[in-house]
């Protein structure tokens, strides 16, 4: 591979060494090494995290919590050890703050089916943002919908930051919740979610965080963000799809009702009542993907080892070494921010006269994998003005040469459509 | 792949055939792809005797789906709505020549879609909120 030697394309991190970790990262599609730039959507698996949860297979498989042989309490050590992992990866107060879950999808709408349905009412107002996923869109519409509360949308500017001036207008309407996303899936944009809570916490109101895009690209720390709730998928920060989490604030998570009623999450259960577990397991009914969030805990494990702050350095320098260069292409332009200022290495882009989604088959036919389509994020789509884009996501793995392969691949399409 | 975006598939996308909305159809249905955001809405205008007189369509959308719609359309002209509702899938995805991803198939198809929907005179397709004009 091409080594580039512009100024811009240094990075603190030994990316071939960290490659040589994840197995996937050397395969082939159409007899091409494969590009991955679809890390937005999910992150590839280091072989510490496969070997993690192949040993509980392989090793000491039982289900956690109940068992009082040597295999049950192994497995429960791992799982509960993860837990204190992630207590300290985000700087949770307590470790039984973080619940795990299925993904950053299933932890908003249990914090929606549970502190929403008892505290949003009639005339109520939650207020988010038109970057969000509609993971932490559709649930506060509905739920805004259902029991007539108002659901206020901040707005962006053309550059795809959010208005700031817009969000303080709507903190003036006393709003109970706001859930914003800590950085856009779409666009990268990364918005101020400190300042942002600090200004929602003075007009009254609770605030949850969509930390997606966010929490596996940088030092992300709960007690600096003040925040009272953030939820993340492991699928996307290097562990298995299956374990995600919500971090609440215990004095908060205590008074909430549970999600959901099974096993694990009991305390007692008699004909005509039953009583609750302690935290975290209250939240967390019947068998937890107890080996994906053993996988969680040794993807932790290897963040923390390269260092969160490196591996935001090193996205960071890929996007100074990409925007440039795609922005120079005739009749390409580039959605969101235009400068690595407050965004991460997500760039969503269009080129006249190709569809997104040819794109994507183009650049598949050199074994790059992007995403084309809406993200789930037709708000911002429609905000934006188009019903697709092209999306390259970067992770701790990709190099300037995979970002050179992409730019060819550019070329290959517009030769192609002739635009 | 360079085989998947055929000279004539790249002719009929840039230069569409019957593209645009048409005036005193009889018949119109519009679709999406939600996936890519392909969107069609297929026209006809039927005569008397039950035969095309006329069809358009009109939609935005990737390669695959734009070109599929103006070869169907280029056919269907002078057709009866019997002969219109007989064209199958296996027939477009031959009229277009290529072998296309499960993921593209609904692109392709997409203007089958459209038409069968106009075809059979209705503004939603059955199933979904099917209503009969």
């Amino acid at each position: 591979m091409a080594v580039a030697t512009t100024r811009e394309a240094s990075t603190p991190l030994d990316v071939e060494r960290i490659r040589a970790d994840f197995p996937v990262l050397s395969r082939t599609a159409h007899g091409k090494t494969v590009v991955y730039l679809d890390n937005a959507a999910t992150s590839q698996k280091p072989r510490a995290v496969i070997d993690a949860m192949s040993s509980v297979y392989e090793e000491h498989n039982a289900n956690i919590h109940r068992g009082v042989y040597a295999f049950s309490e192994r497995t429960t050590a791992l799982f509960e050890g993860a837990r204190e992992k992630v207590a300290r990866f985000i700087n949770a107060p307590q470790t039984r703050e973080v619940i795990f879950c299925r993904n950053a999808t299933e932890g908003l709408n249990l914090v929606m089916h549970t502190w929403g349905r008892e505290h949003i009412g009639a005339g109520d107002v939650i207020v988010t943002t038109v970057l969000e996923h509609h993971s932490n869109f559709v649930p506060w519409q509905q739920l805004a919908q259902q029991v007539g509360a108002t659901l206020i949308v901040v707005d962006i500017d053309d550059d795809g930051r959010l208005r700031r001036d817009q969000f303080t207008a709507a903190m003036a309407k006393r709003p109970k919740l706001v859930t914003i996303t800590h950085t856009s899936n779409g666009l990268g944009t990364v918005t101020p979610a400190k300042e942002l809570t600090a200004e929602a916490h003075a007009a009254g109101a609770l605030v949850v965080i969509d930390g997606a895009q966010s929490v596996p690209h940088a030092k992300v720390d709960v007690r600096d963000l003040d925040c009272d709730f953030l939820a993340f998928s492991g699928h996307k920060m290097l562990a298995p799809p299956g374990s995600g989490v919500v971090w609440g604030r215990a004095a908060i998570l205590e008074k909430m009702r549970p999600f959901m009623y099974g096993g694990d999450m009991i305390s007692r259960v008699a004909v005509d009542l039953s009583t609750w577990n302690e935290l975290p397991w209250k939240f967390e009914a019947g068998t937890s993907a107890y080996v994906d969030a053993i996988g969680l805990g040794a993807a932790v494990d290897y963040l923390e080892n390269v260092g969160m702050q490196q591996i935001h350095a090193h996205e960071r320098a890929l996007v100074e070494y990409a925007l440039p260069r795609l922005m120079a292409i005739p009749g390409l332009a580039v959605f969101g921010p235009k400068t690595a200022e407050d965004r991460v290495g997500v760039i969503s882009f269009d080129i006249a006269g190709i569809h997104p989604h040819d794109v994507a088959q183009i650049f598949d036919s050199e074994a790059i994998c992007v995403r084309a389509g809406h993200h789930c994020n037709q708000p911002l789509m429609t905000r934006l003005g188009t019903p697709a884009t092209t999306r390259a996501s970067f992770y701790l793995y990709n190099t300037f040469a995979e970002i050179d392969l992409l730019l060819a691949a550019i070329a290959k399409a517009k030769t192609l459509f002739k635009v | 792949m360079d085989d998947f975006y055929r000279e004539f598939i790249l002719d009929h996308y840039k230069n569409p055939h019957n593209f645009g909305e048409l005036e005193g159809a009889t018949h119109q249905y519009h679709d999406t792809n939600p996936l890519c955001g392909d969107e069609i809405t297929m026209y006809l205008k039927i005569g008397a005797d039950e035969r095309v007189v006329d069809v358009a369509f009109n939609g935005k959308g990737c390669a695959i789906s734009q070109a599929s719609a103006s070869i169907l359309t280029d056919e269907v002209r002078g057709k009866t709505l019997d002969e219109l509702r007989a064209i199958d899938r296996d027939h477009v995805l031959e009229n277009l020549g290529i072998t296309l991803t499960p993921a593209r198939l609904k692109c392709a198809l997409l203007s089958l879609k459209a038409l069968k929907g106009s075809a059979w005179g209705l503004h939603e397709w059955p199933g979904e909120e099917a209503k009969t004009s």
